[in-house]
């Protein structure tokens, strides 16, 4: 259990970051892991609670206090076997997760001081690979199955390789032409560089999961063919229609939205493709405050941008946790300053976009008005302002998933519009849905987990196969833990 | 009254007054019987009353067969004496009935080869019983029996066969027959009386031609009121005080022995024997029945007696080669009758007593000028003038204390006992024909099939946690883990993770009734031999019943196992039996392999085997192991209903165990020896991986070690000293097992709420098996979250999610959230985990009542209470914030048993529950005298049975001034209150504190367990105003783990039991029930009221509202929200108010208040006991198809209509008449106006808590300084009863002239207390004993002197009173935490066990050193300032008591005579501190050692 008192005598280090001058020239990840020695201090603060808020905070349930106290003990090879009961890609994890473990740690109930989790996270699965514990682990016994999983997003895999393990054969559908969805093309290389994700992607491949790229489910391969070479089809096909920004000078040229951006420049990282939307030289401004619209200004900054400006409609959050609000161990509500406005460029809150303006069709100014900071968002009079804009990027969260597929094979949707399943299993016989497809854009944790138990509802539904009792909308008795 | 409900009459406990007179000179008269009735009658504060105070629990006395008196009533011809007897009868006012079992006795007796010679009607005078005895009241009638011409010469021939007789009228008859005596020789006279009335109901009694030389008498204290007049004492033989607490062990012992009784003075006769006990007896009743076929078959009774009853001879050099042997010898034959008993014995010619090993029950005795012997459990009965007294003395541990009236002397003990010990070569047969097994060439496995360890932990359930938390500190520290925290986890039955078999059962303890042991420092008394090997015929004694294996530690290594297996012996032959079973069988293997295990241990005795191994080391791909509890049970209760059980020793052979608890249930069910090879092998894996930095035998010899500790606590929980009494015992309540799995296996043990049968074991033992095969060698083990929440674990009723909604709930998310706390805690997965969860509510038809009609909220939580948490286990913040918190609403917060700061008493940071627990930390009279309620804590529902320790880094200057102890030194809480080894000891420390604080109400705090009613019902006689039942998931700071989880029961059946046992004995009316253990919202607080609670407390809850997140840190000090530490640090990081708790608790009344609109109840008293309005919840399917039946919690009393279900009147106070009253009357002038004041007044043994009411007057107006010194001067002459200058005040000085009992000197509070004989006294008062047992416990300051000896256990956690005395018994100075005691005269045993604080200088006589526990003292020369100490308490000494011991020494002054005692850390803490600062003042005020925050700031 850690060391007994060691938190009241180390302190909490955050992960080495490389300094902003220094990564906006290059693409390559910026944060680091301590060394072991003092990594193993960090991890040592863990007092193992009787109730583990960090577990119960993390979506996938890590067994968080018994890796670090493995940590701790310097035992990574144990470490690693923990945590990949309950993660399969603690490298996306550990680089991409907003950590809500930290939040709840009972440690952050004095803020500041959570363990660091995820940096100890990411120490063990890095140096798992290092050392080379992380190998295929093809299933012993096949049963013979075959199940599609559409989409290779971190759900998809989850699903995919939990599938496989467990003896089905698994076949994904990807229409890009790599695996990993928003972490190969969403997320910047600097954060998660994707010869990482494409390890990964070849331990599934040595599993035996059968990728199929470029194959966009739906219009290459209908939903009935899916479903007549599948025993079982799982649908990870994410929430991807992006909410747009309807005022007057939206269609101007310049305006996009911040995914098609990010695809852009992945594709230009990775050298798979050229030209596509830019800001190098540019005025450009990113509306939207949440991760999306920092990967899109980290990237601006290193396109060499002219200017950089992100804006967000509510007020300032406060600087520390809101008891009243978002009490621990609740997700605080409060101001995070991005990675990337540490690179620099300006950001606002409280603003309201009310028109871009440009000639010949092509954007060259936003005209904003600062808001109250709260729904309904007044404006506040005599606050008008323009400020230049030569790429204006929207970064404004999703509104649902793609529905042609889902049509295709008649999937119910919930109130959301989002694949309605509660357990996994859709109102399409024999189809699941996993990831954001079901729940709505989340995060990569809530991903994984979804794709493992969908993984566990596939494969009951699969057993139950000519059993009078298996039910049309089934309700698996064999899922653990809460989904939810 | 039968058994109904949760009441079951086998629960009910005695104890008692006793009392013998016997003249030396062997003449009879009827002055002795006189006196012994004079004597029951100043008893009779010891024995008790029920519902009816005229209704006594009974009272008796055996007296010589009155030959001449009877001559005289009879009308028909008696032969000479000697040649007839007579048997007393109690039989059925039912003529017809009766006429029947008159005509059986009488053609017994005949049929038996005696003559029948007449009846006599026994006159009894109706108007001397109360009317509930009379209502019982048997026909009481004498048959004499004329002895055969054949009986010859020999007396007991004709004894013998008026046993037979009796032996076979009482089978025959059943029930409804009672012989209280038959015999020749002696004559009983009983009856459920109290004691004055019992001479009067049986006018023989008075009738002066009744003579005896001897006559022993005694008053009883039953535990509830049910009528028996058979149940009163003395029995044939005896009479006792105390509790036999191995009793279920011995009965089934001597159940299987019987088969083998054989005697020859029996002959033919020894087949009418069995069985040997009468159903239904007590504990002494079965006592009785096993010593008095000792006795008639040949044995001597003092022989007897010590077969049964053996002294604590291990590690002890001043016993004899002889004797030993005795002992070692007799261990073959049968087990020890462990528990605090005194028990006085008589034969007609021999009469005596002896006391248990750990002496925990008081007798006195002293002997006249004049051939008079008068032994009482109190001095004083008797008025015998100090010039008539040749010698007094004590009943002391293991001792026999024997008069010969044959010999017209008392025997001294070792010249009883040498001779019973000379009778045979014991020690030579014992020499010759046992076998040790270390002794035993040491073998390998000679079949080895090395199964993958993984795959054996995923077979038998191995956890990680079970590594991590279980084995690992096992092996590491050789203590078991500890925890923190309550169990919040579901009973086994309800759990969805098929528990082991083990976690089924609940370890009992001991409470009220009999004291629990300290394994640890008091190691002498213990004992963790066990032998294996057969049995032979109890009644002979040959060298070959030595033949027993004798194994030192219980928990076998594999070789050591391997050396029994293949044990070549022409007397040891162990054969092996397999318990596994083919998996292909699946769930219906089992019952054919339970009936196949049992045919081959036939089979084995059958071929001779005398060693029965039962293994599961076959355990593998196609065989699946049963749980070894269910083999061994299975097999242990097969043999004894085939009366072979004891041709041969279980031993076990599992994967299975690996914690206390699994050794200590397959031990508590026969086991002999236990072989846990996979426990050991994990323990070897772990140190092969490094995970324990030891080599593999010590982390195995530690291991081992471990347990054998873990074994002691959890048989000394129950007050069990020897493993060998444990083996067999049953002490387990069994919860969520079906009636038949347990009838059958675990026959005889209690088990109330039914639930599984051996196929829902069968299927957990494949399910398990089904993890490890087919299987991964390498895969991880489970993570179950059993002692910490895991997501996909154990169900945990605090879990995040639970705390923090309780936690926003009280922090501003009002009472929606409260709401979305209550339903998460109320509903699903949490109903499923409590038994109140599978209950609901019968909602009134009409939809109830309007809210609006239901009584406040504010009116509600004034039934709430926070609570028992001592300042020390919790900061100084958070436990002020609770009382402040409580004191708002109008609740009660607990001080805990920590003290409380007296700045506090005055102001709303005040508990108004002040506890008494047995620390006595904190405890004088101006605590005491604040108090609105004094909880005496019995038990606490974490770790019930267990005393408790406070680590000196948590005792820094705050804490240490509270506990008026001294800083950075460690605290320890013995398991037991030292002055309660019995319910009449309760019922005497209750009237202490009705002394201490009239206005106070009197609680005490009971923990859930089977027999709890019968134990609250005694509680109810002792006057108590409050009871406590505690549920066995109540919280701590720091407990071993398995007493966390596996003791003590929920509060749902313990409040059940003790509504329906009160409400049946016509109790409930006068006592408050309240209870606790993990409440948490107004659905529990309703189901409670409606099982009867009044009232509720609530710990863990209250504390989450503060921002307790279940950290379970507690005992490490590092509490990170301030709650349970003293570290500063983090005490800074607390951040709870009184007003997160007021919240908690107004919306928990206000969620009451809904369920009670729609029960249609408007006030909440109106809930109490209303448990028509629970029933079982039948759309909980899981628990119905668990068989679970909770028919007997929800039984309602088969009681008249408007039986009172609540309290409803007061106790009658017991102090009206206390010598007190007087005191204060001669006191007034001092306590008005400081004038001094002098009196004298006679005393006697009636007369109890002498000076208590007297202080309670002080500390009441003068606060804790008291009167200036020397203000009340009293003379007190006579026999003190208990608890003499208990709680005295300062400025109060006693001087009793005449001696005093147990207790004197009880929680000294700044008083003086001099105890001197009389100036005529015929004997050397350095030689005699003065005060009793027990004295200065919980002292804190003042003085007491004592001119003479005293008994046990003296200065008992003294923290800081200054004593002189003269000589002591055993275990002086235990726990003493301060002060300073001076003893001039011999030391007993155990000399500072435990002791860490203050100085003893003690007059060495060179076998000081051996008979001082030195585990925590150093043994030191007096230095210069030690000297003043010592002359100067010396100088007082002589001055207040005149000892010329003392005069002698002062006058020819030679430090070097005496010896120091100082305790380690305390010379370290004085070192450090200084002298000056710490040391005891020479007048201490009470609070001198007090730190003000003030003078903390300044250190």
């Amino acid at each position: 259990m850690g060391r007994i008192g060691a938190f009241l005598k180390v302190g909490r280090t955050e992960a080495p970051e490389r300094p902003p001058a220094e990564r906006v020239a290059d693409y390559h990840e910026f944060v680091g892991t301590l060394p072991l020695t003092e990594l193993r201090e960090q991890a040592a603060r863990c007092m193992e609670c009787g109730v583990p808020f960090c577990h119960h905070g993390c979506p996938l349930g890590n067994l968080i206090p018994d890796w670090n106290d493995l940590v701790y003990r310097d035992r990574f090879d144990e470490a690693i076997q923990q945590l990949h009961r309950t993660n399969n890609f603690p490298e996306f994890t550990g680089r991409l997760c907003p950590a809500p473990c930290e939040a709840a740690c009972v440690l952050e109930i004095n803020e500041g001081n959570a363990v660091s989790i995820k940096q100890v996270e990411l120490a063990i699965i890095d140096r798992a690979w290092d050392e080379g514990w992380v190998v295929p682990q093809p299933a012993a016994q096949k049963t013979g199955r075959s199940v599609a999983v559409v989409g290779s997003g971190p759900a998809g895999l989850a699903c995919a390789q939990q599938l496989q393990r467990a003896g089905e054969d698994v076949v994904v559908y990807e229409r890009d032409e790599a695996a990993g969805g928003l972490i190969r093309f969403g997320v910047p290389e600097f954060k998660i560089e994707k010869r990482l994700v494409e390890r990964r992607v070849q331990q599934l491949a040595a599993e035996g999961v059968e990728f199929r790229f470029g194959v966009n489910v739906g219009v290459d391969v209908t939903a009935a063919e899916l479903q007549a070479r599948h025993r079982a089809v799982v649908l990870a096909t994410g929430s991807r229609i992006p909410r747009d920004l309807p005022v007057p000078g939206r269609d101007l040229v310049g305006i996009h939205f911040a995914m098609d951006y990010l695809y852009d420049r992945a594709r230009a990282v990775a050298g798979t493709a050229s030209g596509g939307i830019s800001a190098a030289g540019k005025h450009v401004v990113v509306i939207g405050g949440g991760d999306t619209g920092a990967d899109c200004v980290g990237h601006a900054h290193r396109e060499g941008a002219a200017s950089v400006t992100q804006i967000e409609l509510l007020g300032t959050p406060p600087p520390s946790r809101p008891d009243d609000l978002t009490p621990w161990p609740l997700w605080p509500m409060k101001l995070r300053t991005s990675y990337a406005l540490k690179e620099g460029g300006e950001r606002q809150f409280a603003i309201s976009t009310t028109h871009f303006s440009g000639a010949n069709g092509t954007v060259e100014a936003i005209h904003w008005q600062e808001n109250t900071g709260t729904p309904p968002f007044e404006l506040v009079p005599g606050t008008a302002e323009s400020r230049p804009a030569e790429l204006v990027l929207l970064a404004l969260g999703f509104l649902g998933p793609e529905v042609e597929l889902l049509d295709q094979l008649q999937v119910e949707r919930d109130a959301r519009g989002n694949a309605a399943a509660a357990r996994y299993l859709t109102s399409a016989d024999g189809v699941f849905a996993a990831g954001d497809v079901r729940r709505g854009q989340s995060l990569i944790v809530w991903a994984i987990n979804e794709g493992r138990q969908c993984a566990e509802s596939v494969r009951a539904w699969l057993d139950a196969e000519g059993r009078s009792e298996r039910p049309n909308a089934f309700v698996s008795i064999a899922t653990t833990g809460t989904s939810e | 009254m039968r058994k109904q409900g949760l009441y079951d009459p086998a629960f009910e406990h005695d104890a008692c007054g006793v009392a013998f007179v016997a003249r030396l000179d062997g003449v009879r008269s009827h002055e002795t019987i006189a006196q012994a009735l004079v004597a029951l009658e100043h008893m009779e504060h010891r024995g008790a009353a029920g519902a009816e105070a005229e209704t006594g629990d009974g009272a008796g006395i055996l007296v010589q067969l009155p030959d001449t008196f009877l001559r005289s009533v009879v009308d028909f011809e008696l032969p000479e004496a000697g040649r007839y007897g007579v048997a007393v009868c109690f039989l059925p006012r039912s003529a017809p009935r009766r006429a029947e079992l008159e005509q059986l006795l009488e053609r017994t007796v005949r049929a038996e080869g005696q003559a029948v010679l007449g009846w006599r009607d026994v006159p009894v005078d109706r108007r001397h019983a109360g009317s509930q005895a009379s209502l019982f009241a048997p026909t009481i009638r004498q048959l004499f029996v004329g002895a055969s011409s054949e009986a010859g010469d020999d007396p007991l021939a004709f004894e013998r066969k008026l046993y037979v007789i009796r032996r076979v009228a009482e089978r025959e008859a059943g029930p409804d027959l009672v012989i209280p005596s038959f015999s020749a020789r002696t004559l009983v006279y009983k009856g459920m009386l109290t004691s004055p009335q019992l001479g009067r109901y049986f006018t023989d009694l008075a009738d002066e031609t009744m003579t005896s030389a001897l006559a022993l008498v005694h008053s009883r204290f039953s535990t509830n009121t049910f009528p028996s007049w058979e149940l009163a004492h003395p029995y044939r033989m005896i009479a006792h005080n105390g509790e036999i607490n191995t009793l279920r062990g011995n009965v089934n012992w001597i159940r299987a022995r019987e088969s083998q009784l054989a005697s020859e003075l029996f002959g033919s006769d020894s087949a009418k024997l069995a069985p040997i006990v009468r159903p239904g007896g007590s504990d002494t009743a079965v006592f009785d029945n096993v010593l008095e076929l000792l006795v008639l078959s040949g044995r001597s009774l003092p022989h007897a007696l010590m077969m049964m009853v053996p002294e604590a001879y291990g590690g002890r050099a001043d016993v004899s080669d002889a004797l030993r042997g005795f002992y070692r010898f007799h261990e073959c034959l049968t087990e020890a009758w462990d528990g605090p008993a005194a028990i006085a014995f008589t034969d007609g010619t021999l009469i005596g007593a002896t006391l248990d090993r750990n002496g925990l029950r008081p007798g006195r005795w002293l002997e006249t000028t004049d051939g008079l012997v008068v032994l009482a459990s109190e001095t004083g009965v008797l008025d015998i003038p100090a010039d008539r007294i040749l010698r007094k003395g004590r009943l002391q541990p293991g001792k026999l204390f024997l008069v010969d009236l044959a010999q017209g002397r008392i025997v001294p003990d070792v010249e009883a006992k040498e001779e019973v010990a000379a009778r045979k070569p014991y020690g030579e047969w014992f020499e010759r024909e046992h076998v040790r097994l270390a002794d035993l060439p040491p073998r390998t496995r000679a079949e080895h099939r090395d199964e993958p360890v993984r795959l054996l932990q995923l077979a038998f359930g191995y956890t990680q946690e079970d590594m991590k938390v279980m084995l690992a500190p096992l092996a590491v520290n050789g203590e078991e883990a500890i925890g923190s925290m309550g169990n919040d986890t579901p009973l086994a039955v309800l759990s969805n993770r098929r528990p082991l078999l083990y976690s089924y059962f609940k370890q009992l303890f001991a409470q009220v009734t009999n004291p629990p042991i300290d394994p640890i420092r008091e190691a002498v008394v213990m004992s963790v031999q066990s032998l294996v090997g057969s049995e032979h015929n109890l009644l002979a004694e040959t060298p070959a019943h030595a033949r027993q294996l004798v194994i030192d530690n219980p928990i076998l290594r594999d070789e050591e196992l391997e050396s029994l297996r293949q044990v070549d012996s022409d007397v040891f032959k162990a054969h092996t039996i397999d318990f596994t079973w083919p998996v292909a069988e699946g769930v219906d293997g089992l019952e054919p392999a339970l009936e196949r295990i049992c045919a081959e241990a036939d089979a084995a005795l059958e071929e001779g085997s005398n060693i029965l191994i039962v293994s599961d080391r076959n355990v593998g791909p196609d065989r699946v192991a049963m749980p070894s509890l269910l083999a061994v049970g299975a097999i242990h209760h097969h043999l004894v209903r085939a009366g072979t059980r004891l041709q041969a020793g279980l031993v076990v052979e599992s994967g299975e165990p690996r914690s206390v608890q699994s050794v200590a249930v397959l031990i508590g069910y026969g086991a002999a020896a236990v072989n846990p090879y996979l426990m050991l092998a994990t323990i070897g894996q772990l140190v092969d991986e490094g995970r324990i930095e030891l080599d593999r035998a010590t982390a195995e010899e530690r291991a081992l070690k471990a347990v054998g500790k873990g074994l002691l606590k959890t048989i000394s929980k129950m007050g069990i000293s020897t493993l060998s009494s444990y083996c067999g015992a049953q002490v387990f309540e069994a919860v969520g097992l079906s009636n038949e799995l347990v009838d059958r296996h675990f026959t005889g043990t209690p088990s109330r709420i039914g639930g599984i049968g051996t196929g829902e074991l069968a299927e957990g033992a494949l399910t398990r098996h089904a993890r490890a095969y087919p299987g991964n060698a390498g895969e991880l083990l489970p993570v179950v979250g059993l002692y910490a929440w895991r997501r996909d674990g154990e169900h945990h009723q605090w879990n995040p999610e639970t705390i923090a909604l309780l936690q926003h709930a009280v922090r501003g998310g009002g009472r929606s959230t409260y709401e979305q706390f209550a339903a998460a805690v109320n509903d699903d997965s949490a109903r499923r985990s409590t038994l109140r969860g599978l209950l609901r509510f019968r909602t009134a038809g009409d939809g109830g009542i309007p809210l609006d009609d239901v009584e406040p909220a504010s009116e509600i939580v004034k039934r709430f209470s926070t609570g028992a948490m001592s300042l020390g286990s919790l900061s100084r913040e958070a436990h002020e914030t609770l009382a402040v918190a409580m004191n708002r609403i109008g609740g009660r917060s607990n001080t805990g048993e920590g003290g409380e700061d007296p700045e506090r008493y005055l102001d709303e940071r005040r508990s108004k529950i002040k506890q008494v627990a047995s620390g006595r930390f904190g405890v004088n009279i101006d605590y005491l005298t604040n108090a609105d309620e004094i909880q005496i804590k019995m038990a606490q529902g974490a770790k019930p049975g267990e005393g408790g320790q406070l680590p000196g880094h948590k005792v820094d200057a705050y804490i240490a001034g509270v506990r008026f102890t001294t800083p950075g030194v460690g605290l320890i809480s013995p398991p037991p209150h030292h002055d309660i080894y019995s319910i009449e000891d309760l019922k005497q420390l209750i009237y202490d504190l009705r002394c201490a604080n009239p206005g106070a109400r009197i609680s005490v705090k009971l923990v859930s367990e089977v027999g709890v009613g019968t134990v609250a019902a005694g509680v109810a006689k002792c006057n108590a105003d409050h009871i406590l039942i505690s549920g066995h998931d109540g919280g701590t700071g720091a407990s071993p783990i398995s007493s966390i989880l596996h003791a003590g029961v929920p509060w749902e059946i313990g409040l059940a039991e003790t509504q329906q046992t009160l409400v049946l004995n016509g109790l409930r009316s006068r006592v408050w029930v309240q209870t606790d253990g993990q409440l948490k919202t107004g659905r529990d607080v309703v189901v409670a009221a409606l099982l009867g609670a009044d009232e509720m407390g609530f710990a863990t809850a209250p504390l989450i509202a503060t921002g307790c997140v279940m950290m379970r840190a507690c005992h490490l000090n590092t509490c990170p929200v301030g709650i349970a530490t003293q570290d500063p640090e983090l005490r800074r990081r607390f951040t709870g108010q009184p007003e997160h708790v007021i919240e908690f608790f107004f919306h928990v009344a206000e969620d009451v208040r809904e369920i009670m609109a729609s029960l249609g109840i408007a006030r909440f008293e109106d809930l109490v006991g209303r448990v028509d309005l629970l029933e079982a919840d039948g759309a909980l399917v899981h628990w119905q198809t668990r068989g679970i039946d909770l028919s007997n919690v929800l039984r309602i009393p088969d009681v008249p209509e408007g039986t009172p279900l609540r309290r409803t009147e007061a106790q009658v106070s017991p102090i009206l008449h206390a010598l007190d009253w007087r005191l204060i009357e001669a006191a007034a002038p001092a306590l008005d106006d400081d004038t001094p004041v002098e009196a004298t007044f006679a005393v006697r043994n009636v007369d109890r808590t002498v000076g208590g009411l007297l202080s309670h007057q002080v500390a009441k107006r003068r606060g804790r300084a008291g009167l200036p010194p020397g203000s009340v001067r009293f003379e007190l002459r006579g026999s003190a009863g208990q608890s003499f200058g208990a709680w005295l005040a300062p400025g109060i000085e006693l001087t009793l002239v005449g001696d005093a009992n147990d207790y004197v000197g009880k929680g000294l509070s700044g008083g003086v207390v001099a105890v001197r004989p009389p100036g005529d006294a015929a004997y050397r008062a350095e030689e005699n004993v003065i005060v009793g047992n027990t004295v200065l416990y919980g002292a804190t300051s003042g003085r007491a002197f004592f001119r003479g000896v005293a008994g046990e256990r003296f200065a008992v956690r003294n923290s800081g009173a200054l004593a002189v005395v003269e000589g002591l018994g055993d275990h002086g100075c235990e726990y003493m935490t301060g002060g300073r005691v001076v003893v001039i005269g011999p030391t007993g045993r155990n000399f500072a066990a435990g002791m860490s604080g203050g100085i003893a200088y003690v007059l060495d006589d060179d076998r000081f050193a051996a008979r001082c526990n030195t585990q925590l003292v150093a043994l030191e020369p007096l230095e210069e300032a030690d000297e003043i100490v010592v002359r100067s308490l010396l100088d007082e000494h002589v001055a207040r008591t005149g000892s010329p011991v003392a005069d002698a020494l002062l006058a020819d002054w030679d430090p070097a005579r005496f010896t120091k005692v100082i305790p380690h850390d305390y010379k370290r803490a004085l070192a450090v501190h200084g002298e000056a600062r710490y040391s005891d003042q020479p007048i201490s005020t009470g609070g001198g050692g007090f730190f003000t925050k003030e003078s903390e700031e300044a250190a």
